[in-house]
C-alpha cells in the first residue's frame, strides 16, 4: 500500500499517522507539503491527519480546505482513490465538500482527550474490512469540535444509504447518550462519501495499533485497507 | 543621546520596580544618568524575576552535577544523558502572575514559554506537566480561574502537539489571590547536538525569528516580581496573549535548521524579551550585540524602542548563524510562514547598543546589565517549629470506612480527570501510562527505554517546616518515579514564594532550598534547572510556601515497569516501609479533625533509598503486580486508589495493636508503597526484605467487589468510585451544594 499523508501547517498528528502506516503496511508513507500541487505518482491511499490545521484559525478545517494540494486530493478521491480523513482531517474534509455536515463545538464545550467505544456499523468497506460489522472497538479522542451536524434530510440520507461506518457506543455496542460524548447527531463518529472511498471520523485508530501500548482496536482500519488494496491489485 | 523620551525622575524610576538604591548602582555603572529606553532595559534584566537576585546566593547550594548531567542551571534548560546518544532536555517554570489576571492566557503562554525553552536547546518536546494551585473552592474566583487555566493550558498544549501527561491540582485559601500554573515541558534531543545560547565570533548576524513584536506583555516579567493588592486587574495589558499555532511552526522551523548546521547561538524571547535575550547572547559569549531595532518585525506601528526592547510578544527566538547558511536558514523560515529578519550582530566591544530611527538609544556594558545585578543576602529568621503531634492525641471523629470515603470525595484527594481530559495526552503515540498515576511514562523514540516524569510538592508541609518540607517534596518526586519503576535521574525546581522582604517568607525560601539540597545530595538526584517565583502575595498574605519538584527517571524497558491498579483476586497486598501513624499535617487532621496542625512526617533519606531500591528490583524482576507510593491520605487511601483503578476490591488485616487505627490507615509517614504480589511469593519477599533492611508487611488481599476493613462497615469499590470522581466536576459545574 502506497500511502501520502498531507501536511498542512498546524497539523500535529502527522507523526502517529506515519508511524501506523508504516508499522502495518510495511512501507513509509510520503509526507505531502500543503504547497505542493501533486500526489506522489502511485498513490493508493491519501491520509489527513489530526491537529490544528492553521490554527484552526476562521473555523476548524476552513483554510487547509483551500490549500493548493487539495486540488490534487479531490482529483484523487473523483478516481475512486482512497482518501481518509482524521479528526482536523475530516473537519478538512467537510469544508472542501468531500464529506456532507460539519463538526461544531462539543456539547460540553470543553475539549475531550478520552478513550471512546466505537460500533463498526458494516465490514464490507475497504475502510472497515478489518473488523466484523457490530464488532466494539476502543480508542482515543482528543478534539474539542467534533460533535457531527447535517441538515435532517442529509443526515436520513446517510443513514439510508448506510454511510454511517463508526458511532459512539457504550463497551456492550449498545447505544446511549451516556457515551456520545460530543453529542454527535446518531452518534455519529465516522462517516463515508457516496462512492464509498472517502471516509472521515473523529476518533484516532492511529493512536492504538501496538499492542505494548495497550490497545490495537485501531490496527484493523490500517490491516483491512492493506488487505483491500492488494485484493485490488 | 536621544530624543522625545521622558524624563527620569525618582517616581519613573520607582514605577520600573527599581529601589532607589539599585537606581544610584545603575548611575555609578554607566557612569551618567540612563536613557528612558536603558532605565526600561535595566529594570527588564534587574528584577526578581530574570535576576533572581533574593535567591541566587542560595540557590548556589544546590547540587547540580552527577555523571549523567550534560548541562545543569543556567540555560534554557537542562540536559541529561538517558544514552543511546540520546539527552533529555526539561524544565519547569512558572506563570503565576499573568494567570491570575488573564487565566487563560497566561496559562496558555505559560505552556508556550517552557515548550521553548525545550526546542531552542535542540530538543523535540515530547511531554509537558502542570501543577496548579488555586484558592478555596468557596472564594468566588476561583472556578474562573481553574476553568481559565485548564483550557489555556490544554488550548496551547492540544495544539502545538505535546501531551500533557501529569501534573498536580491543588485547593487551598492561601492561593486566594494568587494562583500557581507551574508548567514543564520535557524534550528528546541528540546528545551530541544541544544548542546554547552563547554566542562565538565577531560580526555574527543576529537574526530575529518567529511571530513579529507587539504591545503585548510590556513589564511582565517586572510585575512578575511585585506583590498584588486590589488594583492587580488593572495590570491586564501585561499579560501576553499565546499563538501556539506559530509555536507549532516556530518548532518545525528550528529543528529543520538545526538539523542543517545553521545555528551558533539560539535563545528564545520569554521574560523580557529581545532584551533579555539579546544580552544573555552577548554577555555568554563575552561580545557586544549591536541591535538595529528598525529591522525587527512589528504588528503595530510606531513603536518606540522601548516598547520593543520590553515587548513580551510570544512565539519568537533570537539566533546567532552561521553567515554563509544564512540564505538556507531563511528559505527554511520562508517556508514555514515566519518572520526572519537581520536586527543586528555581534560586537568585540561588550557593549550592548541599540539603534532605533539613526539614533542610539541605549549603549551599555553587556557583562553588567546580567552579572552586576544586585545579590542580596535578605535577612531571614526560621520558621519555628510545630510540635509533633501523637496519635492517641488525635480523637477520631468518625468510623475508619465512614473516614475513607469522606477523604476519597475531598477536593484534596478526589479524582482529578476533570483537568486532564481537557489535555490531549497520547498525542505522539507514546503515552504508555497516562495520567492518574503516581508518575507519567512517555515511550523513548519507539522504545524499549521510557520516561518517567512526575511534579509533585506538599505545600503544608513546607509551611509547618520548611526544611523538612523541601526534603519532602523532592523524596515523593523520586518516590512517584520509583513507584512505577523507573530510576530517577534529575528535578528541575520552580520555587513559589511570598514577599522575600519579609524575613518569615526569605526563611521559607532558605528551609526548603536546604531540605530540597539535602534531599537531592542523599538520593543523587540532580537539579538542573529551575525558576524562581516569588512576590506571591496580595495585601501581606502568602501563598503557602510551593517549591514544586519536577522530575524525570528512566526506565531501560517499558514492559518492567508497574500501574498502581490491582491485578486480579487473590494476591498479596504489601506494605513496604514504616508506619508510625504520624497524624501531623495529615489530610486526616486537616479535612475531618479541622485541625491544619503540628510537625509534618520527618523524611530519613536512607529509607527512602533502601526502601525504593527494594520496591523497584520487585517491578523490575516482575514480582511486584502492582505497586503504589503512599503519600496525601495515607495508607488506606493508597489503597482505595488501587482498588478505584481496577474495580477489584481487597481485604485487609487488622490495624497493629501498638498504632491506633486511624493513625495506621491514615498517617502520613513517609518512604512507604504498596505494592501486590503472587500470594506465593510473600515468603520470599519478607526474606530478601529482612537481608535488605527493608520493613515489609503483608495488610491485606485483593478480590471481590469491596473494601473490607476489619470490624468496620465494607465499602464497595463502585462506590468509593462515584465519591471519587464527583466532586470536581460538580464544584466546577456549579452543582455542589456546599463547596
Amino acid at each position: 500500500m502506497k500511502s501520502a499523508v498531507i501536511v498542512f501547517p498546524g497539523i500535529n498528528r502527522e507523526r502517529d499517522m506515519a508511524r501506523a502506516l508504516k508499522l502495518i503496511s510495511g512501507r513509509e508513507p510520503s509526507m505531502v507539503w500543503h504547497a505542493d500541487t501533486a500526489l506522489p505518482a502511485g498513490t493508493d491511499l491519501v491520509v489527513i491527519p489530526g491537529g490544528f490545521s492553521y490554527g484552526d484559525y476562521l473555523r476548524c478545517g476552513a483554510i487547509a480546505a483551500r490549500a493548493p494540494i487539495m486540488e490534487a486530493v479531490r482529483a484523487h478521491a473523483a478516481d475512486g482513490g482512497l482518501l481518509l480523513g482524521v479528526c482536523n482531517g475530516f473537519q478538512i474534509l467537510c469544508e472542501a465538500g468531500l464529506l456532507p455536515g460539519v463538526l461544531m463545538r462539543n456539547k460540553a464545550l470543553k475539549f475531550i482527550s478520552r478513550d471512546v467505544f466505537l460500533r463498526v456499523e458494516r465490514s464490507d468497506s475497504p475502510f472497515t474490512r478489518g473488523y466484523d460489522a457490530g464488532q466494539v472497538i476502543r480508542v482515543p479522542v482528543a478534539h474539542g469540535e467534533g460533535n457531527y451536524v447535517a441538515d435532517a434530510e442529509t443526515v436520513v440520507r446517510l443513514e439510508d444509504e448506510g454511510r454511517v461506518l463508526f458511532r459512539y457506543a457504550a463497551p456492550d455496542g449498545s447505544l446511549d447518550p451516556a457515551w456520545n460524548l460530543n453529542g454527535a447527531t446518531n452518534a455519529i463518529a465516522g462517516i463515508v462519501s457516496a462512492g464509498g472511498n472517502v471516509l472521515g471520523m473523529m476518533p484516532h485508530p492511529e493512536n492504538h495499533v501496538e499492542p505494548e501500548m495497550g490497545c490495537t482496536d485501531g490496527r484493523g482500519l490500517f490491516a483491512g485497507l492493506v488487505e483491500a488494496l492488494d485484493r485490488a491489485a | 543621546m536621544t530624543r522625545n523620551e521622558p524624563l527620569i525622575t525618582p517616581q519613573l524610576v520607582a514605577e520600573h520596580g527599581l529601589k532607589p538604591d539599585e537606581y544610584d548602582r545603575i548611575v555609578k555603572l554607566i557612569g551618567r544618568e540612563p536613557s528612558f529606553t536603558e532605565l526600561g532595559i535595566f529594570s527588564a534584566m534587574w528584577n526578581e524575576h530574570c535576576s533572581y537576585k533574593s535567591s541566587k546566593v542560595h540557590l548556589r547550594t544546590l547540587p547540580t552535577e552527577a555523571s549523567w548531567v550534560i548541562q545543569g542551571p543556567g540555560e534554557n534548560a537542562g540536559v541529561i544523558d538517558i544514552g543511546d546518544r540520546l539527552a533529555v532536555v526539561f524544565k519547569m517554570e512558572s506563570h503565576n502572575h499573568p494567570s491570575f489576571i488573564e487565566p487563560y492566557q497566561g496559562a496558555a503562554t505559560g505552556v508556550g514559554g517552557i515548550l521553548r525553552d525545550v526546542f531552542t536547546m535542540g530538543a523535540r518536546p515530547v511531554a509537558c506537566l502542570d501543577a496548579l494551585s488555586f484558592g478555596d473552592p468557596a472564594h468566588p474566583r476561583t472556578r474562573h480561574l481553574v476553568s481559565g487555566v485548564v483550557a489555556g493550558v490544554g488550548g496551547y498544549g492540544n495544539s502545538f502537539g505535546v501531551p500533557t501527561v501529569g501534573g498536580q491540582l491543588r485547593f487551598h485559601a492561601r492561593y486566594d489571590g494568587n494562583c500557581l500554573v507551574n508548567a514543564m515541558a520535557v524534550g528528546i534531543a541528540q546528545a551530541d547536538k544541544i544548542f546554547y545560547a552563547k554566542a562565538t565570533g565577531v560580526g555574527m548576524p543576529i537574526v530575529y525569528l518567529g511571530s513579529k513584536t507587539g504591545r503585548d506583555g510590556i513589564h511582565g516579567a517586572s510585575m512578575a516580581s511585585a506583590e498584588f493588592d486590589d488594583d492587580s486587574e488593572a495590570k491586564r495589558p501585561t499579560v501576553q496573549v499565546g499563538d501556539p499555532f506559530s509555536e507549532k511552526l516556530l518548532l518545525e522551523a528550528c529543528l529543520e535548521i538545526m538539523a542543517k548546521d545553521c545555528v551558533i547561538a539560539i535563545q528564545d524571547m520569554g521574560a523580557a524579551g529581545l532584551t533579555c535575550s539579546a544580552v544573555e547572547m552577548g554577555a555568554k559569549g563575552d561580545l557586544g550585540v549591536d541591535l538595529n531595532l528598525d529591522a525587527v518585525p512589528c504588528r503595530e506601528v510606531g513603536m518606540s524602542a522601548y516598547e520593543m526592547m520590553l515587548s513580551e510578544s510570544q512565539e519568537r527566538m533570537l539566533m546567532v548563524l552561521r553567515p554563509e547558511k544564512e540564505a538556507e536558514a531563511e528559505a527554511i523560515f520562508r517556508k514555514w510562514g515566519l518572520d526572519f529578519a537581520v536586527v543586528g550582530f555581534t560586537t568585540p566591544s561588550r557593549r550592548f547598543v541599540v539603534r532605533h530611527g539613526g539614533e542610539v538609544m541605549a549603549d551599555l556594558p553587556i557583562k553588567e546589565l546580567g552579572d552586576e545585578a544586585p545579590v542580596y543576602r535578605r535577612p531571614f529568621v526560621d520558621n519555628p517549629k510545630q510540635p509533633v503531634i501523637a496519635a492517641e492525641a488525635v480523637q477520631p471523629p468518625m468510623s475508619t470506612a465512614e473516614a475513607l470515603r469522606t477523604l476519597i470525595g475531598t477536593p484534596e484527594l478526589c479524582a482529578r480527570r476533570w483537568v486532564w481530559e481537557q489535555y490531549d495526552h497520547v498525542i505522539l503515540g507514546n503515552t504508555v501510562q497516562r495520567p492518574g498515576g503516581d508518575a507519567a511514562v512517555v515511550r523513548v523514540l519507539d522504545g524499549p527505554k521510557a520516561l518517567a516524569l512526575t511534579a509533585d510538592v506538599t505545600p503544608r508541609y513546607c509551611e509547618a517546616d520548611p526544611f523538612e518540607g523541601g526534603k519532602q517534596a523532592v523524596a515523593e518526586a523520586w518516590r512517584n518515579i520509583t513507584a512505577v519503576g523507573g530510576k530517577p535521574l534529575a528535578v528541575t525546581d520552580n520555587l513559589n514564594f511570598g514577599n522575600p522582604e519579609r524575613p518569615e517568607i526569605m526563611g521559607q525560601l532558605v528551609g526548603c532550598i536546604h531540605g530540597i539540597g539535602e534531599a537531592c545530595r542523599a538520593l543523587e538526584f540532580p537539579v538542573v534547572s529551575g525558576n524562581v517565583s516569588l512576590y506571591n502575595e496580595t495585601n501581606g498574605r502568602a501563598i503557602l510556601p510551593t517549591p514544586t519538584i519536577g522530575a524525570v527517571g528512566l526506565l531501560d524497558d517499558f514492559m518492567r515497569s508497574a500501574t498502581l491498579a490491582f491485578k486480579a483476586a487473590g494476591e498479596a497486598i504489601l506494605l513496604i516501609g514504616e508506619t508510625q501513624g504520624w497524624l501531623g499535617q495529615s489530610l486526616y487532621l486537616r479535612d475531618l479533625c479541622a485541625r491544619e496542625e503540628g510537625a509534618p512526617p520527618p523524611v530519613d533519606l536512607e529509607a527512602e533509598r533502601r526502601n525504593g531500591d527494594f520496591i523497584r528490583i520487585l517491578i523490575h524482576e516482575n514480582i511486584a503486580t502492582a505497586t503504589h507510593d503512599v503519600s496525601d491520605g495515607g495508607l488506606l487511601v493508597a489503597i482505595a486508589e488501587m482498588a478505584m483503578a481496577s474495580g477489584i476490591g481487597a481485604s485487609l488485616t487488622p490495624a497493629p495493636a501498638d498504632i491506633p487505627a486511624h493513625a495506621f490507615w491514615f498517617g502520613e509517614d513517609q518512604a512507604r508503597y504498596v505494592a501486590t504480589v503472587h500470594a506465593g511469593a510473600v515468603d520470599a519477599i519478607v526474606a530478601r526484605a529482612g537481608i535488605a533492611g527493608v520493613p515489609v508487611r503483608r495488610i491485606g488481599t485483593t478480590g471481590g467487589e469491596a473494601l473490607n476493613i476489619p470490624g468496620e462497615q465494607s465499602l464497595t469499590v463502585d462506590e468509593l468510585r462515584a465519591r471519587f470522581e464527583a466532586w470536581l466536576p460538580q464544584y466546577m459545574a456549579g452543582t455542589l451544594v456546599d463547596p
